[in-house]
């Protein structure tokens, strides 16, 4: 067997200076990263020892200290708890040995179908007691996690509602000049949520200066709740890789990089076929995985991930179109957004101008979950309001809904007639739905306790903030003074240097204002004690 | 001349000048912490945040532009760095009376200021080391507040990597570029600009301590 460094040798001639990526690997072969691998890099790469150690400890899936044979994380997602994870995170910590590690991780991704886990870093979604129980007899027996059951391991897509997306458009295909000209006339704007004009992007990417340029896909979709993009990633990876080759073309760039969340590793057979089948002369894409970083979401933190650094957001301006990757003008854009484009290049240009409303033309991909009888991947015309999709879905007895993931908006019933929309509910399509059973502030201290262990602890407010409203919040939960509290943490971290910290008090102020009766302290005040 | 109105002073710019930059050069001074005039802006500390044309932004890092409405001492953004110092003072260890940098601290200089008398949020009382394994220099990490001067300084001025951040979220902490993890098996040296950048009292310099008398500091 190979030592530790000559492991590392070959990953480097194997995966050349890609840090993070190589990282990963020996994460995978060892279960952790070895002080000696670190070493290993740092000589070969010429990377600062100091500096591989950060981004070691920066993510959540690489660990400097052994976790055992099994190493286990628990998604730790609100729709979890709601599943059980738990009850069942006990049980199974009962009943392991000392050769396996259990611990807790945002939301994998998996929430239609949870309650979820990684083992090794691969998901284990649908965990039942008698689940629980199996793993932990496997474990028992020190059998393999290459040997477990298959269907352990099966993610199903749970595609609920298909439209234009997912059509088989065959039409003339538009390219360049053409298709950029479409993209303005179509309005199509980001499907990430922030909504930015696509064809303003890609000609902005287009007229920067620089030596090269890069295509960059954002598939590493972290908000509590959102599932959507790996339904496309399974089902419409060629449409896909289509959207960042017509952007290449558009813009002048020669290398595309997928960068898909680490906890989607089971696609990784399935995405390197994928492009392999779809190569293109003069346009490659590589496959860039993340470790467990919510923060990698925000395109600038994963343009440092791509990198090999900590996931930090950048100081902006300069915005990535001029300054992006290694410096050079780059487009970053999510999975739908250049599945959009594919679908718009391909004959569906019409129809999208059909769908929508007058600033959000086309459709949007919903990923659902919660209480509900069919959780899963719903595509709706824009414009579609709150109650028709909790029809769609058949939500009986909604209390509330919280739109855009815990760094969203919450919903009343009184609310449920607005729509999803840059209009009125932008969105990158996490829909959690919450029925009259549930308790809000379980809700609202999961999603507190999200961002403090998301923060990424580069500026002050958020780092320090986050954990302090996740302090205020258990504090209000038990009946404390909490309220003003939140209410100033909610102003301090709005001097927060990225949407992380802009965003960590939204929802937990909705459910504060909305449902005072779900919080203690709320209760008293109502009760004017 | 372009200018930018700051709190309805017309403010000459240049090209290139951040609205820290002007500011500072027209002495109307916006509190900072991780901003050294000189080094690479960061914008991490966030005391510099001012409103504007109605947004928040880190004065350090923003581009001046003609025309721009800058606020900056207004009481919404006074209670935000009082925040912000507050929770700064609670997240690490941070004893004024025993520490050798008292007086010329600008942590403890800008709470002054601030108007700051007491930390308001519940202390963290975090267990962080200290490393004293250097015969010339000292880091006590209970001072450190992650502004990455000593990094920039080692990094863009004295050509070195002595220093990083690493970890994330609370977890985030200072380390040397050593396989042991500890300053003595680094190349760093006295002279180093690197030692001497620190707003706090996180990284000394041994064998001189309370050398100023208290009356004389720099900001006594």
């Amino acid at each position: 067997m190979p030592s530790i460094q000559e492991h590392a040798d070959l990953l480097i001639e194997r995966m050349g200076n890609r840090p993070l990526q190589i990282l990963i690997e020996i994460q995978r072969r060892f279960g952790h990263v070895p002080d000696d691998a670190i070493g290993q890099l740092s000589t070969r790469l010429h990377i600062p020892f100091s500096r591989i150690v950060g981004d070691v400890e920066f993510y959540a899936l690489l660990s400097r200290e052994p976790k055992g044979d099994y190493a286990f994380l628990m998604s730790d997602n609100i729709t979890d708890w709601m599943q059980g994870s738990r009850v069942l995170f006990s049980r199974l910590s009962k009943n392991l040995g000392n050769h396996a590690s259990l611990s807790n991780t945002s939301c994998t991704g998996m929430c239609d179908q949870g309650p979820a886990l990684l083992v090794n870093g691969l998901a284990v979604p649908n965990l039942s007691a008698s689940r629980i129980d199996a793993i932990a007899d496997l474990v028992k027996r020190s059998i393999p996690v290459s040997s477990w059951p298959e269907e352990f391991f099966r993610v199903e897509s749970n595609l609920k509602r298909q439209s234009w997306l997912f059509d088989d458009w065959q039409g003339p295909h538009l390219k360049g000049e053409d298709l950029l000209q479409a993209l303005q006339d179509c309005a199509l704007r980001g499907r990430g949520g922030a909504g930015y004009p696509t064809a303003k992007k890609w000609n902005a990417c287009r007229e920067a200066k620089g030596e090269g340029r890069y295509v960059v896909c954002n598939a590493d979709e972290g908000e509590p709740g959102t599932f959507k993009d790996r339904a496309l990633l399974q089902h419409r990876a060629d449409r896909l890789f289509e959207g960042m080759a017509l952007c290449a073309d558009i813009v002048g760039a020669e290398h595309g990089i997928l960068y898909v969340r680490g906890e989607y590793r089971y696609l990784e057979d399935h995405l390197k076929e994928a492009i392999a089948r779809w190569s293109r002369p003069g346009f490659e894409i590589e496959l860039h995985w993340g470790a467990g970083a919510y923060i990698c979401g925000e395109e600038s933190a994963l343009l440092e991930s791509i990198e090999g650094k900590r996931g930090i957001p950048r100081v902006r301006p300069p915005f990535p179109v001029t300054h992006g990757l290694f410096g050079m003008p780059t487009v970053v854009d999510n999975v739908e957004t250049f599945c959009a484009v594919a679908a718009i290049a391909s004959g569906g240009e019409k129809a999208f101008r059909s769908l929508g409303t007058e600033k959000s033309k086309g459709t949007k991909l919903l990923s659902i979950s919660g209480d509900c009888v069919k959780p899963g991947v719903y595509e709706f015309p824009f414009g579609v309001s709150v109650e028709a999709l909790l029809a769609e879905c058949e939500a009986k007895d909604a209390l509330a809904v919280q739109v855009g993931g815990a760094a969203g908006t919450c919903l009343d019933k009184t609310e449920f007639g607005r729509r999803i929309g840059f209009e009125d509910l932008p969105t990158s399509g996490s829909i959690m739905i919450f029925n009259a059973s549930r308790d809000m502030s379980e809700a609202a201290l999961n999603f507190a306790r999200f961002f403090a262990d998301e923060s990424c602890g580069f500026c002050t407010p958020c780092r320090v903030g986050t954990s302090l409203l996740a302090e205020a919040l258990e504090s209000a939960t038990r009946g404390g003074e909490a309220v003003s509290e939140i209410e100033n943490l909610n102003i301090v971290l709005r001097a927060s240097h990225c949407g992380l910290g802009l965003s960590a008090s939204r929802a937990v102020m909705d459910m504060l204002k909305k449902f005072p009766e779900h919080f203690a302290a709320g209760r008293a005040a109502l009760e004017g004690r | 001349m372009k200018t930018i109105h700051l709190d309805g002073h017309e403010i000459p710019f240049e090209d290139g000048q951040t609205v820290m930059d002007c500011a500072l050069a027209a002495d109307k001074p916006i509190a900072h912490l991780c901003h050294l005039p000189g080094y690479t802006p960061y914008g991490s500390c966030r005391l510099c945040t001012v409103k504007i044309d109605g947004r928040f932004s880190s004065a350090c890092t923003q581009p001046a532009r003609e025309g721009m409405q800058v606020e900056s001492e207004t009481e919404e953004l006074k209670e935000m760095r009082l925040g912000i110092l507050r929770m700064l003072f609670v997240e690490g260890n941070h004893y004024c009376p025993s520490c050798e940098k008292s007086g010329s601290c600008r942590l403890q200089h800008a709470a002054y200021n601030a108007g700051m008398l007491d930390p308001h949020y519940r202390p963290f009382y975090p267990k962080r080391e200290m490393d004293a394994s250097h015969p010339d220099i000292l880091i006590d990490n209970d001072r450190c507040i992650f502004c990455a001067l000593c990094v920039r300084a080692s990094r863009d001025v004295d050509g070195k990597a002595v220093f990083d951040i690493s970890g994330r979220g609370l977890a985030t902490r200072l380390v040397v570029n050593s396989k042991s993890g500890l300053l003595v098996d680094t190349d760093i040296s006295v002279e180093d600009k690197a030692v001497h950048v620190c707003p706090v009292g996180a990284i000394l310099v041994k064998g001189r301590g309370f050398e100023v008398p208290i009356g004389m500091r720099l900001y006594d």
